[in-house]
């Protein structure tokens, strides 16, 4: 059984078609990599697999939880699907630990020595533990993105999405978040992540899978779709990638 | 320029005033409470409630801002009696005052929801928290200090404000002034008394909602109230 199936799935904005009949299924410990263009839909359907953006046709399910053009029980599935954005959004009134530990106690009703238990675990995997008492504007962005990263983490999530969580960074940035999601991928976490980092995708990901005018326009194992595209498409916008 | 200011007459009633400043800190305490409570619920009605009831309170927030205050309390306190309400002077003026407050906090409460960004409510609507948890948890302490001076200046106009209260002999700091006033017929040194009184209070009233800001926004705490600057929004205040 896939740890994320969807089914059809089919978003407007208005009159305008986003997703156009997207499906796909992740498996357990999979990797996915989506790619495409701007307005190609990919963030949106990230954000429509935990509800952010309601869908007008199809079936998403994670755990059991399934979501539909009727809604559905979004909040246990949020609680099994974690959301990393690409501006960070730590809440900067609350310190770190405040940020991880907040979820667990509210969402879950983790006592607060439980919970600052888990968040000083996450934060160790993410390699700040020390900045528990600091707020995200005391932190560099990369360092911020990491904290969501573990923020995330917290809810033990059975799925995670992380949207161009690279693309607010500063190129030298980039990378610690790059290597923290790397560990995670390589500790067995189900991950989906939207990048415009072609190497990163290729390298990482299990598979990839290339979005184009709101469909799943061609997709395979990562390795193999970068080295020889199908479709006159994919190998256009991979193209300067590969110079 | 020959006035021989005199105060004598008016201490001898001094136990007057400190009973009206009193009242005055009753009333307005009551309605300050009273209004900050309609203005929360009304702030999150209209930006998380459904369409009928954001309508609903905009009705009322138009009806209050858009009328005086005088005119609101003499419809509760002289109409309301006529539909069966009678209500004593003083609880009169504690819902007026209250109704009136709860309308312009509502407005302001508001304004701080409405620029919290958007990514910070779906970041916790991504951890799983309900929307009421969002505003609960994420969205209100950001909020409040955005508008913590517009605030924290309309509970000073409210504290100032419920001198018309005097106008249905309810026994505040002005009625109380209207009072001595009327027996020692020293007017001047009345209601610089008077004056001089609501100065300590609205400056005291500050003081508290500094250190609750201090302690509300311990991440960034709003700058401590000067003597000068209290002064000028007194006197805007009053004006």
């Amino acid at each position: 059984m896939p740890a994320l199936h969807i089914s059809e799935i089919k978003k407007y904005f208005g009159a305008l078609l986003v997703l156009d009949g997207v499906s796909l299924d992740i498996e357990p410990s999979e990797v996915v990599a989506v790619i495409g263009r701007s307005g190609s839909g990919k963030s949106t359907m990230l954000r429509c697999i935990n509800g952010l953006e309601k869908i007008q046709a199809g079936l998403i399910e994670v755990a059991g939880h399934r979501i539909g053009p009727q809604g559905g029980d979004l909040r246990s599935l949020r609680k099994e699907v974690g959301m990393v954005f690409q501006s960070y959004n730590l809440f900067p009134h609350l310190t770190v630990m405040e940020n991880v530990t907040l979820a667990p106690k509210v969402v879950k009703g983790v006592d607060r020595k439980e919970a600052e238990a888990i968040a000083h675990d996450v934060l160790r995997r993410v390699g700040l533990a020390e900045k528990s008492g600091a707020y995200a504007d005391e932190l560099s962005g990369g360092q911020q993105q990491r904290v969501a990263i573990a923020r995330s983490l917290a809810m033990q999530p059975k799925v995670m999405l992380f949207d161009e969580v690279t693309s607010a960074l500063d190129p030298e940035l980039t990378g610690e978040v790059l290597k923290t999601m790397e560990e995670l991928a390589d500790a067995g976490m189900t991950m989906v992540l939207v990048t415009h980092e072609m190497g990163f995708a290729r390298q990482v990901a299990d598979r990839t899978v290339f979005m184009h005018k709101g469909k799943v326009w061609e997709q395979g194992p990562s390795e193999e779709l970068f080295a020889n595209p199908q479709t006159p498409e994919l190998r256009n916008f991979i193209a300067p990638s590969l110079k | 320029m020959a006035y021989q200011m005199n105060f004598t007459p008016v201490m001898a009633l001094a136990p007057q005033l400190v009973e009206g400043a009193l009242n005055t800190l009753i009333l307005s305490g009551q309605a300050i409470v009273a209004g900050l409570a309609i203005g929360v619920v009304g702030a999150v009605s209209r930006t998380e409630g459904p369409r009928w009831l954001d309508r609903a309170v905009g009705v009322y927030v138009e009806l209050f801002r858009n009328t005086p205050l005088l005119v609101q309390l003499f419809l509760i306190f002289f109409g309301l009696p006529y539909v069966g309400v009678r209500l004593s002077a003083n609880m009169a003026a504690i819902i007026a005052i209250a109704l009136n407050l709860g309308a312009y906090s509502t407005e302001i409460l508001r304004a701080g929801l409405q620029a919290i960004p958007r990514t910070q409510i779906e970041a916790g609507l991504a951890l799983g928290l309900s929307r009421l948890q969002v505003v609960r948890y994420v969205v209100i302490i950001p909020a409040l200090q955005i508008i913590y001076p517009a605030l924290t200046g309309q509970l000073t106009l409210t504290l100032l404000g419920s001198s018309i209260a005097s106008a249905i002999s309810a026994t505040e700091l002005t009625a109380a002034g209207a009072r001595i006033e009327s027996t020692t017929f020293r007017s001047l040194e009345t209601f610089l008394c008077v004056a001089v009184i609501y100065i300590a209070m609205t400056f005291a009233f500050r003081f508290v909602y500094w250190r609750i800001g201090m302690w509300l926004f311990r991440r960034k705490a709003p700058p401590k109230p000067s003597l000068i600057a209290d002064a000028i929004e007194v006197s805007r205040a009053g004006a």
